[in-house]
């Protein structure tokens, strides 16, 4: 008999993500049950203190969100995890994340919505709220999974984002992506790049906390590194201190946006799968992408030119890979579990250049090949 | 250089533009006066302490000082300090709330901080009302007194917060006035060096907002009733029911021992980390 591969492992994505989260140096995790993401809560209560990381159940989403945001600014790697109800409860601290820079991780296991919804069945309704959840003008940077290798991939990729750029960066799974399982050989942490936040090299009475950078992003000391500073959602000078002139406001609010548009090119990622002579071209990402591949090679079979973009990073919205496939294919068609929240995206960018067809589903059961590959023909 | 001076030039920012946000006769001031006093007897660095905030005329303490500062949102401040004292134990992690902050957006993260046990000191600031936004009642708001959302007078029966933290299972809960400002110093000194959940319960004063709305007369007037209506905790145990209503009891209330979160946390390591090596 084969030996196995002691690295080989059938995970679920809740479980990937959790691997790639400690390798990429996750110590801290505060969360608050619900499903479909408490497999998540309960494999970092086990996994954690074996590395002198730290596992907290707190009372609520809104204390999970506070106490990840606490760990991180004393200097440690953190993530919370949870589904809709819970991922609305989080948004006024997630805000405050992204106005005091505070590097993050949240995951939402997305369910059928609104309310309480549907707890078990899939959805990918929380597209919108993942970008313009928490109040006011902020960046964010939103990464979709679709393959159990990608929940651990793109998850030590979102912590490295989040370190990299001192942004929450949000880990978006639909409950199929979160559940399904799938062979998964995990790499050697040596084989994976992990980034740290850049900490000052300044001595401590030199440090100005929310200077600006050639990156726009300023190195970030913890709490207790001899580094004494001021953390506060108001909007701040680069000394910390609450501001209300328009000459350090307006500069503060172009720089955290400037921070995520300057590294576009390292956030943004997508797969094309026969795009470069499509016809047709389905856009799609999560579970959906999966079907959406399936279909693709079956009208491929009947003799159309399909292609695939699938979209892993959600926001900010590629307008890139978008632009790419419209050089070619006049008609897309984005199928999504939902009423239609990235189609409203696509059709933004591509601003008529191409025929925008939906395809949505809310009933609480997922899309099927055959019903992209039926819209294909539809459309062809 | 008078210890008043000394304590000014170490603790307070100079980086930082004063004068502060507090309106004159406010007794927010007092406690900052005497949380820097405790802090500096404590002999711990500046460096190690955090102290952390969450909104309103509290809110804005962290900034006039000279830690690691940080100011949250509305009534989680608690939750913050939660994750930097468990990602950093070697911190000494100080949260200053109002009542409003800490008794109602923040009243479920207050209650279950106190039963966690997390080492933790928290310093309550009640001054009845909601200052900030101008005069709303609070959580804390006696029975019958005026406030800008309740101008045909207060329905409601307000928590008593020191009892509360006490019955949430802090192990360490005092209660003092801006008036009995010595008091507050060795009070919120204890708080700092206990180790668990410490509470300060500090009764203030709005002149401004509350004293106004309900003829309370100036700062003066109010901190006098401060003084006469404060009861030491141990003259308060000889007195009846009846005789303790509407007065403040001052002083200690709750000095006990119970398992620290943060030492049980690293017992849930060892186990972790056995049962891992006897598996394999």
């Amino acid at each position: 008999m084969k030996k196995s591969d002691p690295r080989e492992f059938l995970l679920q994505g809740n479980e990937a993500l959790v691997e790639g989260a400690l390798i990429a140096g996750c110590r801290f995790f505060a969360g608050y049950p619900i499903t479909p993401a408490t497999e998540i809560s309960e494999a970092m209560s086990a996994k954690l203190p074996l590395v002198d990381g730290t596992f907290i159940q707190m009372e609520d989403e809104i204390a999970s969100m506070g106490a990840i945001i606490g760990a991180s600014l004393a200097g440690v790697k953190s993530m919370t995890a949870t589904s809709g109800p819970g991922f609305s409860l989080m948004q006024e601290n997630l805000g405050f994340a992204c106005m005091a820079e505070v590097p993050c991780v949240v995951v939402d296991v997305m369910r059928g919505g609104p309310s309480t919804g549907i707890p078990t069945y899939p959805s990918q309704g929380d597209v919108m709220q993942a970008r313009w959840g928490t109040h006011g003008d902020h960046p964010i940077i939103v990464l979709a999974p679709s393959t159990i290798k990608e929940c651990f991939d793109l998850t030590v990729k979102a912590f490295n984002l989040s370190e990299k750029f001192r942004t929450p960066v949000i880990l978006l799974f639909d409950e199929v992506v979160g559940h399904m399982r799938e062979k998964i050989t995990l790499p050697r942490p040596e084989e994976v790049e992990v980034i740290d936040r850049i900490r000052p090299t300044v001595p401590p009475e030199w440090y100005i906390p929310y200077e600006d950078t050639p990156h726009g992003v300023p190195p970030m000391a913890s709490f207790g590194s001899g580094y004494r500073f001021h953390v506060t959602g108001l909007t701040h000078d680069i000394r910390g201190f609450p501001t209300l002139r328009p000459d350090e406001v307006g500069p503060f609010m172009d720089r955290i946006h400037r921070k995520i548009t300057q590294g576009l090119p390292e956030i943004q990622m997508a797969e094309f799968f026969h795009v470069e002579d499509a016809d047709v071209a389905v856009i799609a990402y999560g579970s959906v992408a999966r079907t959406a591949r399936r279909a693709v090679i079956d009208a491929r079979e009947r003799g159309v030119k399909a292609g695939l973009l699938k979209l892993m990073t959600l926001w900010p919205f590629m307008r890139a890979a978008i632009e790419k496939v419209i050089q070619r294919a006049t008609t897309l068609i984005v199928p999504e579990l939902n009423m239609g929240q990235i189609s409203r995206e696509v059709k933004r960018v591509i601003e008529g250049r191409a025929q925008v067809n939906t395809l949505n589903r809310v009933d609480g059961l997922t899309i099927t090949p055959q019903q992209i590959l039926k819209k294909i023909r539809e459309v062809s | 250089m008078p210890e008043v001076t000394q304590l000014i030039y170490k603790y307070l920012r100079h980086d930082k533009k004063f004068p502060h946000v507090w309106c004159p006769g406010c007794g927010t001031g007092i406690v900052l006066g005497a949380l820097i006093r405790a802090i500096d007897r404590t002999g711990y660095e500046k460096d190690d302490i955090v102290l952390v905030s969450g909104i309103g005329c509290s809110g804005r303490m962290p900034v006039y000082v000279d830690f690691n500062t940080l100011h949250t949102t509305h009534g989680r401040a608690l939750t913050f300090a939660t994750g930097i004292k468990l990602a950093n134990p070697n911190l000494t992690v100080i949260v200053i709330m109002g009542d409003g902050d800490a008794m109602a957006i923040g009243g479920n993260h207050f209650i279950h901080a106190a039963r966690r046990n997390i080492d933790l000191t928290a310093i309550i600031i009640n001054n009845s009302i909601y200052g900030m936004t101008g005069g709303q009642y609070s959580p804390t708001t006696p029975y019958g007194m005026s406030a800008t959302t309740a101008p045909y007078v207060h329905i409601e029966q307000e928590f008593k917060i020191s009892e509360l933290a006490v019955t949430a299972g802090a192990v360490f809960v005092g209660r003092g006035t801006v008036y009995h400002a010595k008091l507050l110093d060795s009070l919120i000194q204890k708080a700092i060096l206990k180790k668990g959940f410490g509470v300060v319960e500090v009764i203030s004063h709005c002149h401004v907002q509350y004293g106004k709305q309900n003829r309370l007369g100036s700062a003066v007037d109010m901190m006098k009733r401060q003084r006469d209506n404060a009861v030491p905790v141990q003259q308060a145990k000889r007195m009846k029911p009846e005789e303790l209503e509407g007065k403040i009891v001052t002083g200690v209330l709750t000095d006990k021992e119970l398992p620290i979160y943060q030492d049980e946390y690293n017992k849930v390591r060892e186990r972790a980390k056995e049962r891992a090596a006897s598996a394999t």
